[in-house]
Protein backbone atom coordinates (compact mmCIF):
# COMPACT_ATOMS: atom_id res chain seq x y z
CA UNK A 1 0.00 0.00 0.00
CA UNK A 2 1.53 3.22 -1.15
CA UNK A 3 1.82 6.72 0.29
CA UNK A 4 2.50 9.99 -1.47
CA UNK A 5 6.01 10.30 -2.94
CA UNK A 6 6.70 13.26 -0.71
CA UNK A 7 5.46 12.92 2.84
CA UNK A 8 5.58 14.88 6.05
CA UNK A 9 8.28 13.66 8.41
CA UNK A 10 6.64 14.18 11.81
CA UNK A 11 7.14 11.17 14.06
CA UNK A 12 4.38 11.49 16.62
CA UNK A 13 1.65 13.23 14.62
CA UNK A 14 0.46 10.25 12.47
CA UNK A 15 -0.12 8.19 15.60
CA UNK A 16 -2.16 11.00 17.14
CA UNK A 17 -4.22 11.28 13.96
CA UNK A 18 -4.90 7.54 13.94
CA UNK A 19 -5.48 7.26 17.68
CA UNK A 20 -9.27 7.83 17.83
CA UNK A 21 -10.04 5.39 15.02
CA UNK A 22 -7.66 2.73 16.33
CA UNK A 23 -8.83 3.15 19.90
CA UNK A 24 -12.50 2.59 19.00
CA UNK A 25 -11.64 -0.30 16.71
CA UNK A 26 -9.52 -2.05 19.33
CA UNK A 27 -11.90 -1.51 22.25
CA UNK A 28 -15.26 -2.08 20.56
CA UNK A 29 -14.42 -4.38 17.66
CA UNK A 30 -11.29 -6.43 18.12
CA UNK A 31 -11.39 -6.94 21.88
CA UNK A 32 -15.04 -8.16 21.85
CA UNK A 33 -14.30 -10.42 18.89
CA UNK A 34 -11.36 -11.90 20.79
CA UNK A 35 -13.57 -12.37 23.84
CA UNK A 36 -16.11 -14.20 21.69
CA UNK A 37 -13.41 -16.53 20.41
CA UNK A 38 -12.16 -17.10 23.97
CA UNK A 39 -15.54 -17.79 25.54
CA UNK A 40 -16.53 -20.08 22.69
CA UNK A 41 -14.00 -22.54 24.14
CA UNK A 42 -15.14 -22.12 27.74
CA UNK A 43 -18.02 -23.01 29.95
CA UNK A 44 -19.18 -20.73 32.75
CA UNK A 45 -20.85 -22.19 35.83
CA UNK A 46 -24.41 -20.99 36.51
CA UNK A 47 -23.27 -18.33 39.00
CA UNK A 48 -20.58 -16.92 36.76
CA UNK A 49 -17.92 -17.65 39.37
CA UNK A 50 -15.61 -19.90 37.43
CA UNK A 51 -14.97 -20.89 33.86
CA UNK A 52 -13.59 -24.12 32.52
CA UNK A 53 -11.92 -24.80 29.21
CA UNK A 54 -14.09 -27.15 27.20
CA UNK A 55 -12.32 -27.13 23.84
CA UNK A 56 -14.55 -27.56 20.84
CA UNK A 57 -17.55 -28.73 22.87
CA UNK A 58 -19.77 -25.77 21.94
CA UNK A 59 -18.94 -26.15 18.28
CA UNK A 60 -19.58 -29.88 18.34
CA UNK A 61 -22.92 -29.33 20.02
CA UNK A 62 -23.90 -26.61 17.58
CA UNK A 63 -23.03 -28.59 14.51
CA UNK A 64 -24.97 -31.59 15.75
CA UNK A 65 -27.92 -29.50 16.92
CA UNK A 66 -30.80 -29.92 14.44
CA UNK A 67 -32.13 -26.48 15.38
CA UNK A 68 -28.87 -24.77 14.52
CA UNK A 69 -28.56 -26.65 11.24
CA UNK A 70 -32.15 -25.74 10.44
CA UNK A 71 -31.35 -22.06 11.12
CA UNK A 72 -28.32 -22.39 8.85
CA UNK A 73 -30.27 -23.72 5.89
CA UNK A 74 -33.12 -21.28 6.61
CA UNK A 75 -30.64 -18.41 6.46
CA UNK A 76 -29.39 -19.77 3.13
CA UNK A 77 -32.91 -19.86 1.71
CA UNK A 78 -33.61 -16.37 3.05
CA UNK A 79 -30.38 -14.87 1.70
CA UNK A 80 -30.67 -16.40 -1.75
CA UNK A 81 -34.38 -15.53 -2.11
CA UNK A 82 -33.90 -11.89 -1.08
CA UNK A 83 -30.80 -11.56 -3.25
CA UNK A 84 -32.37 -13.05 -6.37
CA UNK A 85 -35.68 -11.21 -5.96
CA UNK A 86 -34.18 -7.78 -5.34
CA UNK A 87 -31.47 -8.18 -7.98
CA UNK A 88 -33.84 -9.31 -10.73
CA UNK A 89 -36.21 -6.42 -10.02
CA UNK A 90 -33.35 -3.94 -9.68
CA UNK A 91 -31.90 -5.09 -12.99
CA UNK A 92 -35.28 -4.95 -14.75
CA UNK A 93 -35.87 -1.38 -13.54
CA UNK A 94 -32.33 -0.37 -14.46
CA UNK A 95 -32.63 -1.82 -17.98
CA UNK A 96 -35.91 0.02 -18.45
CA UNK A 97 -34.57 3.36 -17.18
CA UNK A 98 -31.43 2.92 -19.27
CA UNK A 99 -33.59 2.86 -22.42
CA UNK A 100 -35.10 6.26 -21.68
CA UNK A 101 -33.02 9.32 -22.32
CA UNK A 102 -35.06 12.22 -21.04
CA UNK A 103 -37.47 10.74 -18.49
CA UNK A 104 -34.95 8.34 -16.97
CA UNK A 105 -34.04 10.81 -14.21
CA UNK A 106 -37.65 11.10 -13.09
CA UNK A 107 -37.99 7.34 -12.74
CA UNK A 108 -34.68 7.17 -10.91
CA UNK A 109 -36.05 9.57 -8.30
CA UNK A 110 -39.24 7.52 -8.07
CA UNK A 111 -37.28 4.33 -7.40
CA UNK A 112 -34.37 5.28 -5.10
CA UNK A 113 -36.11 6.31 -1.89
CA UNK A 114 -36.86 2.84 -0.39
CA UNK A 115 -33.14 2.69 0.43
CA UNK A 116 -33.76 5.37 3.06
CA UNK A 117 -36.57 3.50 4.82
CA UNK A 118 -35.32 1.95 8.05
CA UNK A 119 -35.45 -1.87 8.08
CA UNK A 120 -37.68 -1.84 11.14
CA UNK A 121 -40.14 0.51 9.43
CA UNK A 122 -40.02 -1.54 6.22
CA UNK A 123 -40.84 -4.62 8.27
CA UNK A 124 -43.76 -2.93 9.98
CA UNK A 125 -45.18 -1.59 6.68
CA UNK A 126 -45.22 -5.03 5.05
CA UNK A 127 -46.43 -6.65 8.23
CA UNK A 128 -49.41 -4.30 8.15
CA UNK A 129 -50.00 -4.96 4.45
CA UNK A 130 -50.14 -8.70 5.21
CA UNK A 131 -52.03 -8.35 8.51
CA UNK A 132 -54.68 -11.06 8.56
CA UNK A 133 -57.60 -8.92 9.74
CA UNK A 134 -57.02 -5.55 8.15
CA UNK A 135 -54.23 -6.04 5.60
CA UNK A 136 -54.68 -5.56 1.88
CA UNK A 137 -52.76 -8.64 0.72
CA UNK A 138 -54.73 -11.33 2.58
CA UNK A 139 -57.87 -9.73 1.16
CA UNK A 140 -56.47 -10.04 -2.36
CA UNK A 141 -54.98 -13.49 -1.78
CA UNK A 142 -58.31 -14.79 -0.51
CA UNK A 143 -59.73 -14.21 -3.99
CA UNK A 144 -57.14 -16.71 -5.22
CA UNK A 145 -58.09 -19.17 -2.52
CA UNK A 146 -55.00 -18.55 -0.40
CA UNK A 147 -55.59 -18.37 3.32
CA UNK A 148 -52.92 -16.01 4.66
CA UNK A 149 -51.85 -16.05 8.30
CA UNK A 150 -48.17 -15.49 8.95
CA UNK A 151 -48.73 -15.85 12.70
CA UNK A 152 -49.42 -19.54 12.24
CA UNK A 153 -47.89 -20.48 8.91
CA UNK A 154 -44.09 -20.57 8.93
CA UNK A 155 -43.66 -20.50 5.15
CA UNK A 156 -45.87 -17.44 4.91
CA UNK A 157 -43.90 -15.73 7.69
CA UNK A 158 -40.72 -16.42 5.73
CA UNK A 159 -42.28 -15.02 2.55
CA UNK A 160 -43.25 -11.90 4.51
CA UNK A 161 -39.70 -11.16 5.66
CA UNK A 162 -38.27 -12.03 2.23
CA UNK A 163 -40.60 -9.52 0.57
CA UNK A 164 -39.88 -6.81 3.15
CA UNK A 165 -36.10 -7.32 2.98
CA UNK A 166 -36.03 -7.47 -0.84
CA UNK A 167 -38.24 -4.38 -1.18
CA UNK A 168 -35.74 -2.30 0.77
CA UNK A 169 -32.83 -3.48 -1.31
CA UNK A 170 -34.29 -2.97 -4.81
CA UNK A 171 -33.22 0.66 -5.03
CA UNK A 172 -29.64 -0.19 -4.12
CA UNK A 173 -29.37 -2.85 -6.83
CA UNK A 174 -31.17 -0.59 -9.28
CA UNK A 175 -28.61 2.21 -8.84
CA UNK A 176 -25.61 -0.07 -9.26
CA UNK A 177 -27.08 -1.87 -12.27
CA UNK A 178 -28.00 1.46 -13.85
CA UNK A 179 -24.44 2.74 -13.42
CA UNK A 180 -23.18 -0.51 -14.95
CA UNK A 181 -25.53 -0.39 -17.92
CA UNK A 182 -24.72 3.24 -18.61
CA UNK A 183 -21.04 2.43 -18.84
CA UNK A 184 -21.61 -0.14 -21.62
CA UNK A 185 -20.09 1.48 -24.73
CA UNK A 186 -22.74 2.89 -27.03
CA UNK A 187 -20.70 1.88 -30.09
CA UNK A 188 -21.15 -1.82 -29.27
CA UNK A 189 -24.89 -1.36 -29.09
CA UNK A 190 -24.98 0.48 -32.38
CA UNK A 191 -22.84 -2.12 -34.11
CA UNK A 192 -25.11 -4.90 -32.86
CA UNK A 193 -28.19 -2.96 -33.95
CA UNK A 194 -26.78 -2.56 -37.45
CA UNK A 195 -26.13 -6.30 -37.53
CA UNK A 196 -29.82 -6.72 -36.88
CA UNK A 197 -30.14 -7.72 -33.24
CA UNK A 198 -33.07 -6.25 -31.36
CA UNK A 199 -33.09 -4.65 -27.91
CA UNK A 200 -33.83 -7.88 -26.05
CA UNK A 201 -31.07 -9.80 -27.79
CA UNK A 202 -28.63 -6.91 -27.23
CA UNK A 203 -29.49 -6.90 -23.54
CA UNK A 204 -28.77 -10.59 -23.10
CA UNK A 205 -25.75 -10.88 -25.38
CA UNK A 206 -23.98 -7.55 -24.78
CA UNK A 207 -25.16 -5.67 -21.68
CA UNK A 208 -25.59 -8.61 -19.34
CA UNK A 209 -22.15 -10.18 -19.95
CA UNK A 210 -20.46 -6.77 -19.76
CA UNK A 211 -22.00 -5.90 -16.40
CA UNK A 212 -21.21 -9.32 -14.91
CA UNK A 213 -18.64 -7.81 -12.50
CA UNK A 214 -21.39 -5.55 -11.10
CA UNK A 215 -23.72 -8.52 -10.84
CA UNK A 216 -21.17 -10.54 -8.91
CA UNK A 217 -20.35 -7.63 -6.60
CA UNK A 218 -24.05 -7.06 -5.91
CA UNK A 219 -24.58 -10.74 -5.20
CA UNK A 220 -22.01 -10.67 -2.41
CA UNK A 221 -23.28 -7.35 -1.02
CA UNK A 222 -26.87 -8.59 -1.02
CA UNK A 223 -26.07 -11.86 0.71
CA UNK A 224 -24.17 -9.85 3.30
CA UNK A 225 -27.12 -7.47 3.68
CA UNK A 226 -29.67 -10.23 4.06
CA UNK A 227 -27.64 -12.10 6.63
CA UNK A 228 -26.75 -9.18 8.87
CA UNK A 229 -28.86 -6.09 8.21
CA UNK A 230 -32.30 -7.67 8.29
CA UNK A 231 -32.33 -8.23 12.05
CA UNK A 232 -34.74 -5.30 12.66
CA UNK A 233 -37.23 -6.62 10.09
CA UNK A 234 -37.43 -9.96 11.87
CA UNK A 235 -37.39 -8.51 15.37
CA UNK A 236 -40.21 -6.05 14.69
CA UNK A 237 -42.49 -8.48 12.87
CA UNK A 238 -42.20 -12.24 13.28
CA UNK A 239 -39.76 -12.27 16.25
CA UNK A 240 -38.22 -15.39 14.76
CA UNK A 241 -41.48 -17.33 14.76
CA UNK A 242 -43.84 -18.99 14.32
CA UNK A 243 -42.04 -22.04 15.74
CA UNK A 244 -38.59 -20.69 14.76
CA UNK A 245 -39.64 -20.48 11.10
CA UNK A 246 -37.91 -17.12 10.66
CA UNK A 247 -35.03 -17.52 13.12
CA UNK A 248 -31.94 -16.75 11.06
CA UNK A 249 -28.39 -17.26 12.30
CA UNK A 250 -28.07 -13.66 13.48
CA UNK A 251 -31.42 -13.77 15.21
CA UNK A 252 -30.40 -16.97 16.95
CA UNK A 253 -27.19 -15.41 18.28
CA UNK A 254 -29.31 -12.65 19.74
CA UNK A 255 -31.90 -15.01 21.21
CA UNK A 256 -29.42 -17.46 22.72
CA UNK A 257 -27.03 -14.79 23.99
CA UNK A 258 -28.91 -11.65 24.93
CA UNK A 259 -32.25 -13.26 25.81
CA UNK A 260 -31.25 -16.81 26.76
CA UNK A 261 -27.88 -15.86 28.32
CA UNK A 262 -26.22 -19.00 26.98
CA UNK A 263 -22.79 -17.40 26.61
CA UNK A 264 -20.74 -20.32 25.36
CA UNK A 265 -23.08 -21.35 22.60
CA UNK A 266 -23.77 -17.75 21.61
CA UNK A 267 -20.03 -17.07 21.36
CA UNK A 268 -19.44 -20.13 19.22
CA UNK A 269 -22.26 -18.96 16.95
CA UNK A 270 -20.67 -15.50 16.80
CA UNK A 271 -17.36 -17.02 15.76
CA UNK A 272 -18.98 -19.08 13.01
CA UNK A 273 -20.75 -15.94 11.74
CA UNK A 274 -17.47 -14.01 11.78
CA UNK A 275 -15.98 -16.67 9.57
CA UNK A 276 -18.86 -16.28 7.13
CA UNK A 277 -18.40 -12.48 6.98
CA UNK A 278 -14.66 -12.90 6.52
CA UNK A 279 -15.17 -15.17 3.54
CA UNK A 280 -17.71 -12.77 2.04
CA UNK A 281 -15.45 -9.74 2.59
CA UNK A 282 -12.46 -11.58 1.16
CA UNK A 283 -14.37 -12.53 -1.97
CA UNK A 284 -15.69 -8.99 -2.31
CA UNK A 285 -12.25 -7.38 -2.11
CA UNK A 286 -10.54 -9.91 -4.32
CA UNK A 287 -13.16 -9.11 -6.87
CA UNK A 288 -12.77 -5.33 -6.54
CA UNK A 289 -9.13 -5.64 -7.51
CA UNK A 290 -10.21 -7.45 -10.65
CA UNK A 291 -12.90 -4.93 -11.39
CA UNK A 292 -10.39 -2.10 -11.52
CA UNK A 293 -8.61 -3.79 -14.42
CA UNK A 294 -11.84 -4.65 -16.11
CA UNK B 1 -31.25 5.03 -27.49
CA UNK B 2 -29.96 3.13 -30.47
CA UNK B 3 -33.11 2.91 -32.53
CA UNK B 4 -36.59 4.33 -32.30
CA UNK B 5 -39.18 1.77 -31.28
CA UNK B 6 -42.27 3.59 -30.06
CA UNK B 7 -44.07 0.46 -28.90
CA UNK B 8 -41.12 -0.74 -26.85
CA UNK B 9 -40.76 2.72 -25.33
CA UNK B 10 -44.41 2.61 -24.42
CA UNK B 11 -43.92 -0.78 -22.75
CA UNK B 12 -40.89 0.57 -20.89
CA UNK B 13 -42.91 3.42 -19.46
CA UNK B 14 -45.78 1.12 -18.57
CA UNK B 15 -43.41 -1.31 -16.82
CA UNK B 16 -41.73 1.47 -14.82
CA UNK B 17 -45.03 3.03 -13.79
CA UNK B 18 -46.48 -0.29 -12.65
CA UNK B 19 -43.18 -1.06 -10.92
CA UNK B 20 -43.24 2.25 -9.10
CA UNK B 21 -46.84 1.71 -8.01
CA UNK B 22 -45.96 -1.68 -6.54
CA UNK B 23 -42.83 -0.35 -4.82
CA UNK B 24 -44.80 2.58 -3.40
CA UNK B 25 -47.78 0.45 -2.32
CA UNK B 26 -46.74 -0.19 1.31
CA UNK B 27 -46.01 3.50 1.84
CA UNK B 28 -49.28 4.54 0.21
CA UNK B 29 -51.22 2.16 2.42
CA UNK B 30 -49.36 3.47 5.47
CA UNK B 31 -50.26 7.06 4.64
CA UNK B 32 -53.90 6.11 4.04
CA UNK B 33 -54.11 4.06 7.23
CA UNK B 34 -52.74 6.98 9.23
CA UNK B 35 -55.82 9.04 8.33
CA UNK B 36 -58.42 6.60 9.65
CA UNK B 37 -59.64 5.85 13.15
CA UNK B 38 -59.00 2.70 15.12
CA UNK B 39 -62.41 1.14 14.62
CA UNK B 40 -62.13 1.33 10.82
CA UNK B 41 -58.75 -0.40 10.88
CA UNK B 42 -59.91 -3.08 13.31
CA UNK B 43 -63.03 -4.24 11.61
CA UNK B 44 -62.31 -4.34 7.89
CA UNK B 45 -59.66 -4.43 5.19
CA UNK B 46 -57.78 -1.16 5.07
CA UNK B 47 -59.63 1.42 2.91
CA UNK B 48 -57.83 2.68 -0.18
CA UNK B 49 -58.93 6.29 0.21
CA UNK B 50 -57.97 8.75 2.95
CA UNK B 51 -60.16 9.11 6.00
CA UNK B 52 -60.88 12.17 8.09
CA UNK B 53 -58.63 11.58 11.09
CA UNK B 54 -55.37 12.88 9.67
CA UNK B 55 -54.97 15.84 12.02
CA UNK B 56 -56.22 13.96 15.04
CA UNK B 57 -53.80 11.03 14.55
CA UNK B 58 -50.71 13.09 13.80
CA UNK B 59 -51.31 15.59 16.57
CA UNK B 60 -51.92 12.72 18.98
CA UNK B 61 -48.69 11.00 18.09
CA UNK B 62 -46.67 14.19 18.25
CA UNK B 63 -48.07 15.58 21.49
CA UNK B 64 -49.81 12.86 23.47
CA UNK B 65 -47.24 10.69 25.20
CA UNK B 66 -49.77 8.03 26.15
CA UNK B 67 -50.45 7.41 22.47
CA UNK B 68 -47.33 5.29 22.32
CA UNK B 69 -48.14 3.20 25.38
CA UNK B 70 -45.63 4.19 28.01
CA UNK B 71 -42.94 5.47 25.67
CA UNK B 72 -41.41 8.89 25.85
CA UNK B 73 -43.03 11.54 23.76
CA UNK B 74 -42.66 10.93 20.01
CA UNK B 75 -40.88 14.23 19.43
CA UNK B 76 -38.46 13.36 22.23
CA UNK B 77 -37.58 10.09 20.46
CA UNK B 78 -37.27 11.92 17.15
CA UNK B 79 -34.82 14.32 18.78
CA UNK B 80 -32.84 11.37 20.14
CA UNK B 81 -32.69 9.83 16.65
CA UNK B 82 -31.54 13.12 15.22
CA UNK B 83 -28.80 13.56 17.84
CA UNK B 84 -27.63 10.01 17.33
CA UNK B 85 -27.56 10.31 13.53
CA UNK B 86 -25.73 13.64 13.59
CA UNK B 87 -23.13 12.57 16.16
CA UNK B 88 -22.43 9.35 14.26
CA UNK B 89 -22.12 11.22 10.95
CA UNK B 90 -19.79 13.90 12.28
CA UNK B 91 -17.79 11.42 14.36
CA UNK B 92 -17.27 8.93 11.55
CA UNK B 93 -16.21 11.61 9.10
CA UNK B 94 -13.87 13.29 11.58
CA UNK B 95 -11.95 10.22 12.70
CA UNK B 96 -11.88 8.70 9.21
CA UNK B 97 -10.55 11.75 7.43
CA UNK B 98 -7.82 12.08 10.07
CA UNK B 99 -6.78 8.44 9.78
CA UNK B 100 -6.77 8.60 5.98
CA UNK B 101 -4.58 11.70 6.19
CA UNK B 102 -2.14 9.86 8.45
CA UNK B 103 -2.03 6.79 6.21
CA UNK B 104 -1.52 8.69 2.97
CA UNK B 105 0.71 11.60 3.95
CA UNK B 106 3.05 10.05 6.51
CA UNK B 107 5.49 7.18 6.51
CA UNK B 108 5.84 5.59 9.92
CA UNK B 109 6.39 2.19 11.56
CA UNK B 110 3.26 -0.01 11.84
CA UNK B 111 1.45 1.97 9.15
CA UNK B 112 0.44 -1.25 7.40
CA UNK B 113 -0.74 -2.75 10.68
CA UNK B 114 -2.88 0.30 11.41
CA UNK B 115 -4.47 -0.04 7.99
CA UNK B 116 -5.32 -3.70 8.60
CA UNK B 117 -6.77 -3.00 12.03
CA UNK B 118 -9.12 -0.49 10.44
CA UNK B 119 -9.93 -2.95 7.65
CA UNK B 120 -10.99 -5.59 10.16
CA UNK B 121 -13.99 -3.50 11.26
CA UNK B 122 -15.60 -4.46 7.95
CA UNK B 123 -15.61 -8.07 9.03
CA UNK B 124 -17.07 -7.55 12.48
CA UNK B 125 -20.57 -6.09 12.26
CA UNK B 126 -22.37 -5.60 15.58
CA UNK B 127 -24.68 -8.49 14.75
CA UNK B 128 -21.91 -11.08 15.09
CA UNK B 129 -20.48 -9.84 18.39
CA UNK B 130 -23.59 -8.83 20.30
CA UNK B 131 -22.77 -10.26 23.72
CA UNK B 132 -19.07 -9.40 24.16
CA UNK B 133 -19.55 -5.84 22.87
CA UNK B 134 -22.48 -5.35 25.21
CA UNK B 135 -20.32 -6.61 28.07
CA UNK B 136 -17.53 -4.16 27.33
CA UNK B 137 -19.88 -1.22 27.09
CA UNK B 138 -21.42 -2.33 30.39
CA UNK B 139 -18.00 -2.69 32.03
CA UNK B 140 -17.03 0.80 30.91
CA UNK B 141 -20.23 2.15 32.48
CA UNK B 142 -21.50 3.37 29.12
CA UNK B 143 -24.95 1.78 29.17
CA UNK B 144 -27.71 4.38 28.96
CA UNK B 145 -25.47 7.20 27.83
CA UNK B 146 -24.89 9.16 24.65
CA UNK B 147 -21.32 7.95 24.61
CA UNK B 148 -22.43 4.31 24.65
CA UNK B 149 -25.01 4.93 21.95
CA UNK B 150 -22.65 6.61 19.52
CA UNK B 151 -18.92 6.04 20.11
CA UNK B 152 -18.82 2.28 19.40
CA UNK B 153 -20.50 2.92 16.04
CA UNK B 154 -18.11 5.64 14.96
CA UNK B 155 -15.23 3.52 13.64
CA UNK B 156 -15.48 3.30 9.88
CA UNK B 157 -13.33 1.44 7.40
CA UNK B 158 -15.38 2.46 4.37
CA UNK B 159 -15.14 6.18 5.11
CA UNK B 160 -11.40 5.83 5.71
CA UNK B 161 -10.97 4.00 2.39
CA UNK B 162 -12.99 6.62 0.56
CA UNK B 163 -10.85 9.47 1.87
CA UNK B 164 -7.67 7.48 1.26
CA UNK B 165 -8.64 6.92 -2.35
CA UNK B 166 -9.50 10.56 -2.78
CA UNK B 167 -6.25 11.78 -1.18
CA UNK B 168 -4.27 9.56 -3.55
CA UNK B 169 -5.75 11.53 -6.47
CA UNK B 170 -4.73 14.91 -5.03
CA UNK B 171 -1.68 16.03 -7.04
CA UNK B 172 1.67 15.79 -5.23
CA UNK B 173 2.48 19.33 -6.33
CA UNK B 174 -0.08 20.62 -3.83
CA UNK B 175 1.91 19.21 -0.98
CA UNK B 176 5.25 20.40 -2.42
CA UNK B 177 3.93 23.91 -2.97
CA UNK B 178 2.53 23.99 0.56
CA UNK B 179 5.86 22.87 1.99
CA UNK B 180 7.79 25.44 0.00
CA UNK B 181 5.48 28.06 1.47
CA UNK B 182 6.32 26.73 4.91
CA UNK B 183 3.00 25.10 5.76
CA UNK B 184 3.07 22.32 8.38
CA UNK B 185 0.98 19.16 8.08
CA UNK B 186 -2.04 20.43 10.00
CA UNK B 187 -2.11 23.69 8.10
CA UNK B 188 -1.93 21.75 4.82
CA UNK B 189 -4.76 19.52 6.03
CA UNK B 190 -6.97 22.42 7.10
CA UNK B 191 -6.35 24.84 4.24
CA UNK B 192 -5.95 22.46 1.30
CA UNK B 193 -7.20 18.91 1.90
CA UNK B 194 -10.33 19.80 3.84
CA UNK B 195 -11.71 22.28 1.27
CA UNK B 196 -10.87 19.83 -1.54
CA UNK B 197 -12.78 17.06 0.25
CA UNK B 198 -16.00 19.06 0.48
CA UNK B 199 -17.97 17.04 -2.08
CA UNK B 200 -16.81 13.74 -0.64
CA UNK B 201 -17.75 14.85 2.85
CA UNK B 202 -21.18 15.89 1.57
CA UNK B 203 -21.78 12.59 -0.23
CA UNK B 204 -20.62 10.61 2.76
CA UNK B 205 -22.77 12.65 5.17
CA UNK B 206 -25.95 11.68 3.33
CA UNK B 207 -25.15 7.97 3.55
CA UNK B 208 -23.95 8.13 7.15
CA UNK B 209 -26.92 10.16 8.32
CA UNK B 210 -29.25 7.46 7.01
CA UNK B 211 -27.02 4.82 8.62
CA UNK B 212 -27.28 6.57 11.98
CA UNK B 213 -31.00 7.28 11.69
CA UNK B 214 -31.98 3.66 11.03
CA UNK B 215 -29.81 2.07 13.77
CA UNK B 216 -31.86 -0.48 15.66
CA UNK B 217 -29.99 -3.34 17.31
CA UNK B 218 -27.31 -1.24 18.99
CA UNK B 219 -29.59 1.30 20.72
CA UNK B 220 -31.78 -1.59 21.79
CA UNK B 221 -28.83 -3.32 23.45
CA UNK B 222 -27.30 -0.38 25.27
CA UNK B 223 -30.31 1.65 26.40
CA UNK B 224 -32.96 0.56 28.84
CA UNK B 225 -33.77 4.07 30.03
CA UNK B 226 -36.75 5.30 27.94
CA UNK B 227 -35.19 8.77 27.96
CA UNK B 228 -32.69 7.49 25.38
CA UNK B 229 -35.16 5.67 23.14
CA UNK B 230 -34.83 6.47 19.47
CA UNK B 231 -37.68 6.42 16.95
CA UNK B 232 -36.74 2.98 15.66
CA UNK B 233 -37.03 1.46 19.12
CA UNK B 234 -40.26 3.38 19.66
CA UNK B 235 -41.71 1.82 16.51
CA UNK B 236 -40.95 -1.64 17.78
CA UNK B 237 -42.52 -0.87 21.18
CA UNK B 238 -45.64 0.47 19.53
CA UNK B 239 -46.31 -2.80 17.74
CA UNK B 240 -45.52 -5.08 20.67
CA UNK B 241 -48.71 -4.62 22.61
CA UNK B 242 -49.12 -7.29 25.26
CA UNK B 243 -52.88 -7.19 25.56
CA UNK B 244 -55.39 -5.06 23.76
CA UNK B 245 -55.20 -3.88 20.19
CA UNK B 246 -52.43 -2.35 18.15
CA UNK B 247 -53.48 1.19 17.30
CA UNK B 248 -52.59 0.83 13.65
CA UNK B 249 -53.50 4.39 12.73
CA UNK B 250 -50.91 5.67 15.22
CA UNK B 251 -48.31 3.06 14.26
CA UNK B 252 -48.69 4.08 10.62
CA UNK B 253 -48.55 7.80 11.44
CA UNK B 254 -45.40 7.06 13.43
CA UNK B 255 -43.90 5.07 10.54
CA UNK B 256 -44.64 7.84 8.07
CA UNK B 257 -42.95 10.44 10.27
CA UNK B 258 -39.99 8.15 10.98
CA UNK B 259 -39.24 7.53 7.32
CA UNK B 260 -39.85 11.07 6.16
CA UNK B 261 -36.50 12.73 7.07
CA UNK B 262 -34.19 10.21 5.34
CA UNK B 263 -36.49 9.90 2.31
CA UNK B 264 -36.53 13.68 1.87
CA UNK B 265 -32.76 13.77 2.14
CA UNK B 266 -32.37 11.06 -0.51
CA UNK B 267 -34.80 12.75 -2.90
CA UNK B 268 -33.51 16.29 -2.52
CA UNK B 269 -29.82 15.45 -2.32
CA UNK B 270 -30.05 12.69 -4.90
CA UNK B 271 -26.77 13.50 -6.63
CA UNK B 272 -24.79 13.46 -3.41
CA UNK B 273 -26.65 10.35 -2.27
CA UNK B 274 -25.90 8.34 -5.41
CA UNK B 275 -22.31 9.46 -5.34
CA UNK B 276 -21.96 8.53 -1.69
CA UNK B 277 -23.53 5.14 -2.22
CA UNK B 278 -21.50 4.13 -5.24
CA UNK B 279 -18.20 5.53 -3.92
CA UNK B 280 -18.29 4.04 -0.43
CA UNK B 281 -19.31 0.53 -1.39
CA UNK B 282 -16.36 -0.43 -3.49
Amino acid sequence: METKKTTFDNRLLPYLLLAPQLFITLVFFIWPAAQAVKSSFEREDPFGLSTAFVGLLHYQRLLSDPEYLAALSRTGVFAVSVTVLSMVLGLAFAAAVDRLTRTGKVYTTLLVWPYAVAPVVAGILWWFLFNSTTGLMPFVLEKFGIDWDHDLNGTQAMILIIVAAAWKQISYNFLFFLAGLQSVPQSLMEAAAIDGSGPVKRFFTISLPLISPTTFFLFIINVNYTMFDTFPIIDATTVGGPAQATTTLVYKVYQDGYIGLNLGSSSAQSVLLMMIVMVLTYVQFRFVERRVQY
Amino acid sequence: MVENRPFLTFLTHAFLIVGFLIVALPVYVAVIASTHDVSTLMSQTVPLWPGSHFIENYSRILTDASAANGLPNYSHMALNSLIMAVVITVGKIAISILSAFAIVYFRFPFRQLAFWIIFVTLMLPVEVRIMPTYKIVADLGMLNSWAGLTIPLIASATATFLFRQFFMTVPDEMLEAARVDGAGPMKFFRDILLPLSRTNIGALSVILFIYGWVQYLWPMLVTTDPGYYTLMMGMKRMVTVQDGVIEWQLVMAGSVLAMLPPILIVIFMQRLFIRGLTETEK
